[in-house]
């Protein structure tokens, strides 16, 4: 009897994350794979193929560099070790997660199965929303909006990849901004440790930096390295204040 | 063999994009396993992870592709600053400082003949 309630609340808790996809972060995603369907189109992959993309390697700069290997002819290990290093960043996004997501109960599979459907925008809204959502059904409230996230684009992309159109230049000016503006105004908006703040100033002003010195590897260093230096300035100026306290 | 081919555009989408995108998840998830909510670990973890997409935000920024990569940087570093400030002044909701960039951008692009 009460497994039954809690199932259910389980399938409630599914399907109000379900509705995450009317909401301005998935509204925006959705713009972007409107933009990705002119680019596969104009490359020619076939629309089975690029449906095929959009699920299973869900991360759009993972897929824009898979296509890009794939018509300049590239091998596979080439393009291998290229979508790799575009994707090493999952990896730090996954691990801050997870211990948001699961329980000590959470089975491990479970936890594989849920990470393909991590990727900037539901890491994003996930970061900021399961704080109000009570521990146990984390899990069911991700599932619901990271897989209809997933299935809704893998329909869009079947839909609009017939009916490709260019946006007049100042909308999809606008379109492209949308994504970095609502990434920023989101992480501050709903950090919650004073690290997030700093990390993501720094990460901001290393991006340049690296991307001058190191272009290849330019986004992986300046997580690592000004991550690893934000968390050392936050982490001294705590001990400080406890000193002082 | 070329991409076009049938099953083995299917099998180089699986290996190069599915396997080299999955992988970093699973080792995610199985860090992420062995960290404690509470950990100085997290805390890293978390930097690191935060600033990788502030590192991506500021690349869309500085170095837009498609429409954007014809305007001034200006004009873009302009519309985050307005946008910055009213996100502040307002009560830090989101969707005035995203509205108000937008805005700004919009009208900076206009002006300029866009």
């Amino acid at each position: 009897m009460k497994s039954d309630e809690n199932d259910q609340s389980s399938v409630v808790w599914f399907l109000t994350g379900m509705r995450g996809l009317f909401s301005l972060p998935a509204f925006i995603l959705m713009l972007s794979f409107v933009g990705f369907c002119s680019l596969t189109a104009q490359a020619g992959i076939p629309p089975e193929q690029v449906v095929f993309m959009t699920g299973m390697v869900w991360a759009l700069p993972a897929k824009v560099i898979l296509v890009s290997s794939m018509m300049s002819g590239a091998s596979l290990a080439a393009a291998f070790l290229a979508v790799s290093l575009s994707s090493v960043r999952l990896m730090p996004m996954v691990a801050a997660l997870i211990p948001e997501l699961r329980t000590a109960k959470t089975p491990t599979w479970l936890l594989l199965f849920l990470s393909h459907f991590v990727a900037i925008t539901a890491w994003v809204f996930a970061m900021e929303k399961v704080q109000a959502v009570p521990r146990e059904k984390r899990v069911a409230f991700f599932a619901g909006f990271g897989i209809t996230l997933v299935v809704a684009n893998m329909v869009l992309v079947a839909i609009v990849y017939h009916f490709v159109a260019d946006f007049p230049p100042i909308v999809a000016g606008c379109l492209f901004f949308l994504t970095p503006i609502y990434f920023l105004a989101s992480i501050w908006h709903s950090a919650r440790h004073p690290v997030v703040y700093i990390a993501l100033l720094f990460g901001l002003i290393a991006s340049p930096l690296f991307y001058w010195l190191a272009p290849e590897f330019d986004i992986l260093l300046a997580g690592v390295g000004g991550g690893t230096l934000a968390w050392a300035v936050e982490g001294l100026w705590r001990r400080r204040r406890e000193i002082g306290a | 063999m070329t991409w076009q081919d049938g099953w083995w555009a299917y099998a180089f989408i699986a290996i190069a994009g599915w396997l080299a995108t999955d992988i970093w998840r699973w080792l995610g998830v199985i860090a992420g396993n062995r960290l404690r909510d509470d950990s100085e670990a997290l805390n890293w973890v978390r930097a690191v992870a935060t600033a990788l997409v502030a590192a991506v935000i500021a690349k869309l920024i500085l170095y837009p592709t498609g429409v954007l990569e014809q305007s001034p940087l200006w004009l873009r570093l302009g519309a985050v600053a307005i946008g910055a400030t009213a996100f502040f002044l307002l009560g830090r909701k989101p969707a005035i400082g995203i509205a108000t960039t937008i805005a700004t951008l919009a009208a900076g692009l206009w002006w300029l003949g866009f």
